[in-house]
């Protein structure tokens, strides 16, 4: 199973402060523990969001509004992507992450091939696409 | 969260190196196994009460090894002739228990590294590899295996305790081999590793065609291997092989269930996160000294694949050439069939079959179902469908998947 980890924006991370020696060292060392045990499928620290853009969607209609945005809490700064037997097992991992100064992080599982019924495979939904147009197909020529 | 999972979850990432530094002191991983275990069942009476504590690994390691220290010294009074425990207590100063705990965090790689090795001994029968490196290094339960593998726990559970008593019956030594022992014993885990990745990717049996769970506890092994062993080149060939032919599971499948070849996959369903891993892993075992071997070979194989957009681009000469290589330092009948497909696609379905026929009578892939299977292709290609119909008969006898049965069924019929 694969976990999105995200580690929540804070003031510093929006102004773009970046971690002393002692966090990039701890964090280092975590990371390579998360490596040795095969967990870590990838790790990125993102920009504040003062760089970063949102686009909204209505209709045909694209709203773009630049950032920075405002809800710190509800922001990114950060992001690992880690592979683990189950939920638990992410969770203790991150208990094991160095922070120790109200950071924030949320776990949410990346949905696999299994997740999905096989009704809702690309292959099958092409299928039943093309299954209805034969039916209106039918229809058209009988009539109807 | 419940804290039996919260302790399932500690044992899974504490298990092996627990294991591991235990077995290096008592020096059987049987015992080892059983004094873990027994620190597991005094964190699952403790901790439902106490919490579970800030560093939980330490906490079952100290558990373990006052069992440990209690066993060695019960069984030097027991049994004074056993003058070499007496020794091994003294040198390795078990009495001050601090010494002991840096001791065991010095030396976390070689014990992790000794304990696969040790789990992947030829002394033992490769059903029993498997089975005790999934257990002792990946920390699966029985249960877990069992399941894996669609057989009863009972099975497993035998499988394991004969395992361990076997070990200890050919006094296996704890130990990470050297010199010309390496190469032969390294072989020995890649091949299990490679062995668990393969019957959760294509499996042999059962209703399912690929079981992802197992996939990733082979992918997992085959990293913490890499880490451990760095300078390998052949440990990093594997894991590019695996991580590339993992990428594809998600595209394998189709609606039911039922399986998607290679060049009929969806290449947008590829996962391009395990695809960038795989390549990095390929330039690893390609800067080691003794480049390529035969896992970096498949490596490079599979990573032809993934680079091309569509199954047009595909770059079948270097294909080819990589199966000459491959033919030449493990030459067998499946690899030659493996290059007479390569052969088909690069230079028409004449060459192709005209290297299958050589291999034909093989006995060694008498009742192999793809030797049909990609001979009927051929011969379809060449517009010799009688011949290719009964061919494709033949590999849908042959198969043991269901799933793949009814494909070639269907590609019959299909003709």
């Amino acid at each position: 199973m694969r976990f999105l980890v995200m580690v929540k924006a804070n003031k510093d991370s929006e102004a773009g402060v970046l971690p002393d020696e002692t966090m990039l060292t701890e964090m280092g060392k975590f990371n390579d523990e998360l490596v040795k045990a095969g967990v870590m499928l990838a790790g990125e620290g993102l920009h504040p969001s003062s760089k970063g853009v949102r686009i909204g969607y209505a209709g045909n209609k694209r709203t773009v509004r630049d950032g920075p945005f405002t809800e710190t809490k509800e922001l990114v700064a950060g992001f690992w992507v880690w592979q683990t037997k189950n939920k638990a097992e992410a969770l203790e991992w991150a208990k094991r992450i160095p922070f120790r100064n109200g950071e924030e992080v949320e776990i949410r599982q990346v949905f696999e091939a299994e997740d999905f019924g096989a009704e809702f495979t690309p292959e099958l939904r092409k299928q039943e696409e093309r299954q209805r147009a034969a039916i209106e197909q039918n229809k058209q020529r009988s009539g109807k | 969260m419940k804290a039996a999972d919260a302790i399932d979850a500690v044992w899974r990432i504490e298990s092996a190196r627990l294991i591991a530094g235990l077995a290096r002191i008592v020096g059987d991983v049987g015992l080892a196994e059983d004094l873990a275990q027994d620190a597991l069942v005094a964190a699952l009476e403790q901790w439902p009460e106490s919490g579970v504590p800030d560093n939980p690994g330490a906490w079952l390691m100290a558990t373990a090894k006052h069992r440990a220290i209690d066993h060695l010294r019960r069984r030097k009074m027991q049994d004074t002739k056993h003058e070499h425990l007496g020794r091994e207590l003294e040198e390795r100063q078990v009495s001050p228990e601090s010494d002991l705990v840096e001791a065991i965090d010095d030396q976390v790689g070689d014990d992790l590294l000794s304990l696969i090795f040790t789990a992947c001994h030829p002394v033992l029968s490769t059903d029993a590899r498997v089975a005790l490196t999934l257990r002792l290094v990946g920390g699966l339960t029985t249960d877990e295996i069992a399941r894996a593998f669609l057989v009863p726990k009972a099975t497993i559970q035998q499988r394991i305790v004969r395992a361990k008593r076997t070990l200890a019956a050919a006094r296996v030594p704890f130990e990470v081999p050297r010199g010309a022992d390496l190469a032969s014993r390294l072989e020995s885990v890649l091949e299990v590793i490679y062995l668990i990745f393969n019957e959760g990717y294509s499996a042999t049996a059962g209703a399912d065609w690929v079981r992802p769970a197992l996939c990733e506890d082979a992918v997992r092994l085959g990293r913490i291997l890499a880490e451990l062993a760095p300078e390998e080149a052949e440990v990093h060939g594997l894991v590019a092989l695996m991580e590339i032919q993992a990428s594809r599971i998600r595209a394998r499948v189709g609606p039911g269930g039922a399986p998607i070849l290679l060049l009929e996959q969806d290449r947008g369903r590829w996962d391009h996160l395990l695809i960038g891993r795989g390549l990095a892993a390929l330039e690893r075992a390609e800067s080691l000294a003794g480049g390529y071997g035969p896992y970096a070979l498949q490596a490079a194989i599979a990573a032809c694949h993934a680079r091309a957009r569509n199954a047009e681009e595909t770059d079948w000469p270097r294909i080819v050439a990589l199966y000459d290589a491959l033919a030449q330092l493990t030459p067998s009948p499946v690899i030659e069939l493996n290059r007479a497909v390569a052969l088909g696609m690069a230079f028409g379905p004449a060459a192709g079959l005209e290297v299958i026929d050589t291999i034909r009578s093989d006995p060694s892939l008498a009742g192999y179902h793809l030797l049909p299977s990609v001979r009927g292709d051929l011969l379809a290609k060449l517009g010799r469908f009688d011949e290719a119909r009964a061919e494709l008969a033949k590999a849908a006898a042959l198969t043991q998947n269901a799933r793949e049965r009814e494909l070639l069924i269907k590609k019959r019929e299909a003709l």
